[in-house]
């Protein structure tokens, strides 16, 4: 095809958006990182080079660990539940059933509504003489201090994350088990293959890289969780809900800490770009092939 | 089940008998199976959808009727409309709306713009430093904005995009952090590799430009893409919460999710008025979900965007 374009059109084109990703991506990227070396924790003002002391200071700081276990706890408990109840679900409704597509709507509701909203219907779900105590009681177990109990108040906070994420989850399996072609579970059923034999055959090997998918996007997400803390528990009790994200918030926003608060992110960035990585690598190589 | 009896219909020879009875087995057994499956959805369906019930409930409970009951009682016994009276008239929840529904619009228009325009060279043109381009594009997305967040509030703050300075300044700082994703421009480049070559090359030779070339015949084309990276960047906009609650300063420029969180604060145990207002605030969101629903639930847009 012959070239219709002059020099400029192709940089006139990438100009507005360039302008954007360099004021709002690019210099605060490379500033983040200029801003881990900087102390202000004495004067917010006036900055001095502070080396690896922030870092130093991170890897002294309790607090740290205790986020940093928080953060990992997340990703323990959440990804896989994450991973596997949206397939089971999605294989339960990829069927021709009666009231489907109200289930899918029912189903996917939690992910459009605020987070900010599913955090405060949470939280009175998980009040002192709340719903779920109640069901507790019911059952012979005494009610729990859902999000005042140090024990308790993290699982009770990824609860709500699961539930938000099942139907956004469900629907990119759905997605991958249209392509799965039908033939193979008519010779599944030939066979005799029961329900789980024949997933266990068919849809989960045919399926795997979208199953990897959920898993390495669920934990990229589950690592950048802020809204359902900040909302429930502000990291409490004893910063036993803090994760690096809220931590950060903390510092930079609260103790106004910013040296302190870049290095965090910096080790952030490092681990979300870990992930990022294997999944642009992996699994959405045909997406960003130039 | 498509396709299940496919090959029954196959001349089998000598086993017609074997498939008449265990299709009859089948066909109970599938009843049997069906069962379970409505069990196991309207179960999970109602889980999803119990935690606004209950919100729903309190919110409709007057204030003669204790919200901590032991039993819960999910029917409002002295049913009222108070709630929501109340709160619509303590807080200016439409403004709210209003200041949601700017910050929205501004992002979805942007994101239409920028992403089309960057996308087009991306897929169309061959021009020197493509490949770096495209890498630099490519890099944002494994940057969280959560980890960058405070260099962006202190870039806004220079650039006086905030609320102290006035409100539309403000809304610009509300937005222009988003107001381009990779995540659209590789959308958009995927939807105009997909147009074939000769659409331009006629346009060309009736004598249009490149940027007519664009706009009138690549972008009319798009407009199925364009629509998905609407709707999905209207519905992350609108519940945007981390960005908003760092810049906003003034009551008045609170988005929704920022205000509903503010209720907490405002009505300490008031759950009634809690519950009244986030049941508000939600309304808008559900209607647009149910107009649009298509989108959402069709299997197609394999879950175009995430937070």
């Amino acid at each position: 095809m012959f070239k219709y374009y002059g020099k400029t059109a192709p940089y006139l084109f990438l100009l507005p958006a360039f302008v954007v990703l360099v004021i709002f991506f690019f210099i605060p990227f490379f500033q983040t990182i200029f801003l881990s070396f900087q102390d202000y924790s004495h004067d917010i003002y006036n900055a001095n080079f502070a080396g690896l002391q922030n870092y130093l200071d991170i890897i002294k700081n309790p607090i740290f660990y205790k986020v940093l276990w928080n953060t990992l706890l997340y990703l323990i408990v959440a990804v896989p539940i994450l991973a596997i109840v949206p397939l089971f679900l999605a294989v339960l409704i990829n069927r021709e059933i009666k009231g489907l597509t109200l289930y899918k709507i029912l189903i996917y509701l939690p992910v459009i509504v605020s987070i900010v909203v599913a955090a405060i219907a949470f939280k009175w779900l998980y009040a002192e003489q709340g719903i779920l105590n109640y069901l507790l009681n019911v059952l012979h177990i005494n009610s729990i201090g859902w999000l005042t109990d140090p024990k308790y108040a993290i699982y009770s906070v990824i609860i709500v994350t699961i539930w938000k994420g099942i139907g956004y989850y469900m629907m990119i399996y759905l997605a991958a088990l249209m392509s799965v072609p039908k033939e193979l579970y008519e010779a599944c059923e030939i066979d005799g293959a029961g329900f789980f034999r024949k997933h266990l055959t068919v849809t989960i090997p045919h399926i795997m890289p979208t199953i990897a998918l959920v898993t390495t996007i669920s934990s990229i997400s589950a690592m950048k969780i802020f809204a359902e803390i900040y909302v429930m528990t502000k990291g409490g009790p004893l910063n036993s809900t803090k994760t690096i994200v809220y931590y950060i918030y903390e510092k930079a926003f609260e103790n106004l800490d910013l040296g302190y608060a870049s290095a965090m992110a910096v080790l952030l960035l490092i681990i979300v770009m870990i992930f990022s990585l294997i999944n642009i690598c992996c699994f959405e190589r045909g997406k960003y092939q130039v | 089940m498509r396709g299940k009896f496919g090959l029954p219909s196959l001349p089998v020879r000598g086993q017609n008998f074997d498939l008449s009875r265990s299709g009859e087995n089948q066909k109970f057994g599938r009843g049997l199976k069906n069962f379970w499956v409505h069990a196991i959805l309207i179960f999970v369906s109602l889980l999803s959808i119990l935690p606004f019930i209950w919100l729903l409930s309190t919110s409709l409970k007057g204030s003669g009727e204790n919200i901590f009951a032991y039993p819960p009682v999910l029917f409002p016994q002295d049913f009222t409309w108070e709630n929501y009276v109340g709160v619509w008239h303590k807080v200016d929840l439409m403004r709210y709306f209003i200041n949601s529904m700017i910050v929205a619009a501004g992002t979805v228009l942007l994101n239409l713009i920028l992403s089309s325009l960057a996308a087009y060279p991306l897929a169309r043109m061959e021009f020197k430093g493509k490949k770096i381009t495209f890498f630099a594009i490519l890099a944002t997305i494994m940057i969280p904005f959560q980890a960058i967040m405070l260099p962006v509030y202190l870039i806004t703050l220079k650039l006086h995009l905030v609320d102290t300075v006035n409100d539309t300044m403000g809304f610009i700082g509300l937005i222009m952090p988003f107001a381009v994703s990779a995540f659209g421009i590789f959308l958009m480049r995927q939807a105009f590799l997909a147009i074939p070559r000769e659409m331009e090359e006629a346009a060309i030779v009736d004598g249009c430009n490149v940027f007519q070339v664009f706009w009138k015949v690549l972008l009319p084309m798009v407009k199925p893409s364009l629509a998905v990276l609407a709707i999905f960047t209207f519905i992350g906009s609108w519940g945007e919460f981390l960005w908003p609650s760092i810049v906003l300063t003034k009551e008045t420029m609170y988005t929704l999710p920022v205000g509903v969180n503010n209720l907490q604060g405002m009505f300490s145990s008031n759950w009634r008025f809690i519950a009244a207002g986030s049941i508000i605030s939600t309304i808008p969101i559900i209607i647009f979900f149910l107009a649009m629903q298509k989108y959402f639930i069709s299997g197609e847009n394999d879950g175009a965007v995430k937070g």
